[in-house]
């Protein structure tokens, strides 16, 4: 890389805006060295002999006639052993690095390895000297820790190559691990490799999505489930939960790994999720959550460039371990603080803006940046296939969904949680509105949930949505004549609907048992509610009121059953009974 | 001996625009003289070749182009640091306006700062009892958070501040403890009420002050909340003190960064004002917290008035998507007398989680809360019903939840500015008021806790004291 080495001096400076002249001969997107610190930045545009820098730390006491040094490299990501369970800043440097060489605030300048350059890898070969590879072809594996084994491939860019050397044991992530004999020469194997952050991986088709990816929260799985390899977005003002739900998904997705995209919001919740993590239990495969888990951590005070970068260093690493053919689900909270600092950096370059000053290819960036997303049949010796979901979160200004974020995102996912502030006012959480919200995979799973739950589940789901737009419509009526207006069946129907809403939708994440639902507790919540519906409406047709039917003590037993642990489920399968039970005696004491 | 340059070419607002300069750093500190020998600050706000644009401070009202003279300090903005501040007033430059001498530095720091690693940064979970219901016992507030008042003009947010200064306290700890105050763009008399407030009650002992009054210059304004976090964070992490810092008025700052923005031509975002606000105000709210291994703590109530109780507008907006939760004051809580006029369903405070609960406040207090919250919903929505329909159509359960709403507000929510709560009674209170309701109906509450409380000797000897409230609502 050394004769591509370029040095120019500042011209201009204004914000994280950085002119460099002497630069006519770089590329496009290569990483630059700015200032007599070494600031981080990355080139974004080039007129004649001057580049546009944009800087990924804040530019205070930089000056013209500075030097500026190309890297002659794009922005990359390092890609091997050490990433999960790390905590990386927006341009993949570890935040626990960061502290242990400069302390408790992160200074300018830094230049740090982003993998731990010391410590040894176990690595296993799977195949020998001698064995034809192609690109994506597993040469061996590292057990990154118990529960991920680390797939070392072949690297993409690499077509076809016979391996002439490959050894077992223990190595740093820059050791050469295998030789391999391309037509171009030699190649050396180390176990990282380095990946250009804004260049998706590739792959070798997509398919329709068609796994569920459970979350564990019944409004998600039951209502709008999101498919393996899908994406979605949680639009919401603030206070709506937003964060709450990204957390939840992190904590209990069913994937295989999680990597969490704090994008300019608060830091106190990346240290929320950093305590907590190492705490809890992965449902799937009881080890601690951390340990499935990599974190990108660009908090709002952090320069406002890196935050742009923040998004594609989360998806790069996503993208790397869906190739090793496993679920990986990334949650990015929030992309809304993203496209804010592509519209700073827009500003300061001064181009056309568009809508509410926002570049005008602001949707063509967020599209790129979804369709990163997929069920994929990776470059591989045996068509492994891999899937990555995406979860954004977007915070419109005012919670007012016109925004152009929310509206650009929308065009792109499949999945839609609309977060209401009403619903946050109740204290009614998540606050997912059932009437706005949609899904747009259900069908894509049916076969496999119905094999599963029963066909009954697609009924029961299209009742369930049926009971709350009706109560919709009559909450209208007693809102102008009052309650007394509504026949006792109606009735039934708005006591039934607040039912599923407080006793079904509603989840308690701060509750150790309601934080997660496995699939059978969440079907027996709904059968119980649904059976609520079914006797109830039977009684009424013998004459009973709907005050007194709901007067039964199952009803307090169906408020009780989140609470009931997922061993213990057989409290909930009793309800039932108990709901025909009394509603028997209820009538013959009536007669 | 530094340069100076007579080199200037333009003004425009505050805006100074000099050519020909060499060397000259982004936001480096630059001193402006003029020919009758007043010296001004400014900052440069962008360099272009030799062409350097300066932020003048205190505006350039008389500045004449030919015979201004320029020199650059080789520095950003600056303030000298010791524990000498306590006690001590300042203008939006730092220096001392109390009339006392100036301040012999220990430090001297970029009051920029750096940002916090996410690592080494603390969970806030310490209670901080205010002494009052509607904070401690709804939107309980930590050490470490930034939990701002969502106010508007003629609300009582400044007595509201002034009251949680005075009665902050952590229970059962005698750590030290220190109040730093950040005027931006107040009146005199709002400021006086603050220092005479402090002074009265004996708080200026702990208290820095940062004044920048309605009509000092409003470029000064972007400088002093950064002064005074700078000032906390050396009094937090360096002499180990809980800090409470109280900045008001946000929304003024605001305005002089859309003043500047508009100055320096750039595109604007919403209401004018620029796209990058988001991330200014991130820079001082974020500033709050604990770290690792330090005793000491940033705690932030930020006050902004919210034009024309606008939530949506971009400044309480952005703010909300930055901090922990927010205390939101309403017009009409105020109109029926109630003090403080906190509207509990707006407000949130979203570290309460962690800092509520057994060996922190009391083991039933998530319950209660839940239950409160649940049952005046419920009154509230009982109120809008009976505005509609007259309370004659209400249910006879809806006439309770009416009674319990009313209650509420009369005997939970108000209280007295003097009248200093501690969580006992708050949550007592909170059980007494709830003892209209039928056991049954608490369904949020775990029964363990209903055993323990519910109409329980203590809570039904507790006497409501909402002071100078007796007429009927």
């Amino acid at each position: 890389m050394k004769d591509k080495m370029i040095e120019g001096k500042i011209v201009k400076i204004s914000g994280p805006l950085v002119v460099a002249g002497g630069m006519g001969n770089v590329n496009m997107f290569d990483v630059v060295k700015v200032g007599e610190l070494g600031l981080i930045g990355e080139i974004i545009e080039i007129h004649g002999d001057n580049a546009y820098i944009q800087v990924y730390e804040e530019t205070g006491g930089i000056g013209p006639g500075e030097k500026v040094v190309s890297t002659g490299e794009p922005l990359s990501v390092e890609l091997g052993p050490g990433l999960i369970g790390t905590i990386f800043d927006g341009i993949q440097r570890p935040l626990k690095e960061i502290a242990v060489k400069a302390g408790n605030f992160i200074p300018r300048g830094l230049d740090i390895p982003h993998l731990d350059r010391n410590k040894k890898w176990d690595f296993k070969p799977v195949l020998k000297a001698g064995a034809e590879v192609k690109a994506g072809f597993v040469l061996g594996t590292v057990d990154e820790n118990e529960n991920i084994v680390h797939k070392i491939m072949v690297p993409p860019n690499i077509d076809s190559a016979k391996i002439k050397k490959i050894e077992s044991g223990s190595f740093t992530v820059t050791d050469t691990v295998c030789l391999l004999e391309t037509k171009k020469g030699e190649t050396e194997v180390k176990l990282m490799h380095k990946w250009p952050v804004r260049i998706g991986r590739p792959y070798l088709r997509k398919n329709a999505p068609t796994r569920q990816l459970k979350s564990g929260q019944r409004v998600v799985d039951a209502m709008f489930p999101i498919a393996k390899g899908g994406t979605a977005c949680v639009p919401g003002p603030f206070g709506s939960g937003k964060t709450v739900i990204q957390h939840q998904l992190a904590k209990w997705a069913d994937a295989k790994i999680i990597v969490y995209i704090g994008c300019g919001e608060r830091g106190n919740e990346m240290t929320d999720v950093l305590n907590e993590l190492p705490h809890l239990k992965d449902p799937y495969t009881g080890k601690t959550l951390m340990e499935r888990t990599v974190l990108i951590a660009n908090t709002s005070n952090m320069p406002v460039a890196a935050r742009e970068a923040s998004i594609f260093t989360g998806i790069t690493i996503a993208e790397y371990y869906r190739d090793m053919g496993y679920d990986i689900a990334l949650m990015a909270d929030s992309t809304s603080r993203w496209a804010e600092a592509l519209r700073e950096i827009s500003g300061r370059l001064e181009e056309m803006p568009g809508e509410e000053g926002y570049p005008a290819y602001l949707g063509t960036r967020i599209a790129s940046f979804y369709e990163r997303a997929g069920d994929v049949v990776c470059i591989s010796e045996d068509e492994r296939q891999g899937t990555l979901s995406v979860i954004g979160a977007v915070s419109p200004p005012g919670g007012d969904l016109s925004d152009p974020v929310v509206q650009a995102t929308l065009k792109v996912v499949k999945v839609f949680w609309s977060l209401e502030s009403q619903l946050a006012y109740r204290r009614h959480f998540p606050a997912i509105s059932w009437l706005n919200s949609y899904s747009l995979y259900y069908d894509n799973f049916r076969e496999e949930i119905e094999k599963k739950m029963g066909t009954i589940w697609t009924e029961m789901r299209r009742e369930t949505f049926r009971l709350l737009q009706i109560e919709n419509d009559l909450i209208e009526i007693v809102r102008l004549v009052g309650i007394e207006s509504l026949s006792q069946k109606d009735r039934l129907t708005l006591e039934v609907s607040r039912l599923i809403r407080e006793d079904f939708l509603h989840q308690n994440a701060f509750s150790d048992i309601d934080t997660y639902t496995s699939e059978r507790k969440m079907f027996l919540m709904l059968d119980t509610i649904l059976q609520m519906n079914e006797k109830g409406r039977a009684a009424i047709d013998r004459g009973m009121k709907t005050e007194d039917v709901f007067k039964i003590p199952a009803v307090e037993k169906i408020a009780r059953m989140k609470y009931v642990p997922e061993n213990e489920l057989k409290q909930i399968e009793s309800i039932k009974d108990d709901i025909k039970g009394e509603l028997d005696r209820l009538e013959r004491t009536e007669a | 001996m530094t340069k100076e340059y007579k080199t200037s070419a333009e003004i425009s607002g505050p805006l100074l625009l000099v050519e020909k300069v060499d060397n000259v750093k982004f936001e480096e500190l630059a001193e402006i003289e003029m020919d009758n020998g007043e010296v001004r600050r400014g900052q440069v706000l962008e360099v272009d070749g030799d062409r350097a644009l300066i932020q003048i401070f205190e505006g350039a009202s008389g500045i004449n182009l030919k015979k201004v003279k320029i020199r650059f300090k080789g520095k950003g903005i600056e303030i000298p640091l010791s524990p000498d501040m306590l006690g001590r007033v300042f203008d939006g430059q730092g220096s001392p306006i109390d009339g006392g001498g100036a301040i012999i530095p220990k430090v001297i720091r970029n009051i920029n700062g750096n940002p916090i690693n996410p690592y080494t940064r603390d969970y806030p979970s310490e209670f901080i009892q205010t002494g009052i219901s509607s904070i401690d016992g709804l939107n309980t507030l930590v050490r470490g958070q930034k939990l701002p008042i969502f106010s508007a003009s003629g609300l009582p947010h400044a007595q509201l501040a002034a009251q949680i200064a005075r009665q902050a306290r952590v229970r059962g700890s005698k750590e030290d403890f220190a109040v730093v105050f950040a005027a931006m763009g107040i009146t005199f008399e709002e400021a006086d009420y603050f220092i005479s407030d402090f002074k009265k009650t004996g708080a200026i002992e702990r208290a820095v002050l940062f004044i920048n009054l309605a009509d000092d210059p409003a470029i000064e304004r972007i400088a002093i909340p950064r002064m005074a976090l700078t000032t906390a964070e050396y009094l937090a992490y360096e002499c180990d003190m809980h800090v409470l810092v109280i900045m008001t008025d946000l929304t003024n700052y605001c305005e002089a960064l859309r003043e500047i923005s508009a100055a320096r031509k750039e595109v604007p975002g919403r209401r004018g004002y620029p796209g990058y606000l988001y991330t200014d105000l991130s820079t001082i709210y974020e500033r709050a917290g604990r770290i690792k291994g330090k005793k000491g703590s940033i705690t932030q109530i930020p006050i902004l008035t919210m034009p024309e109780d606008d939530k949506t507008h971009p400044v309480p907006d952005l703010t909300g998507y930055i901090t922990e939760g927010q205390v939101i004051l309403s017009r009409a809580l105020l109109k029926k007398g109630i003090y403080p006029p906190v509207d509990v369903q707006a407000s949130l405070s979203r570290l309460k989680d962690k800092g509520i609960g057994k060996d922190r406040t009391r083991e039933d207090h998530a319950d209660v809360f839940n239950q409160l919250f649940a049952m005046y919903a419920l009154g509230l929505e009982a109120r809008e019903l009976a505005v509609i329909l007259g309370e004659g159509a209400l249910s006879e359960k809806d006439k309770l939840y009416l009674e319990f709403a009313d209650s509420f507000d009369k005997h939970y929510i108000n209280q007295g500015e003097d009248e200093n709560r501690n969580i006992e009674f708050t949550l007592n209170l909170g059980w007494k008021l709830l003892g209209i309701f039928d056991k049954a109906e608490l369904k949020r509450i775990k029964d363990q806790f209903i055993d323990t409380y519910y109409k329980s000797e203590q809570v039904e000897k507790l006497q409501f004291k909402a002071a100078d409230f007796d007429q009927e609502l």
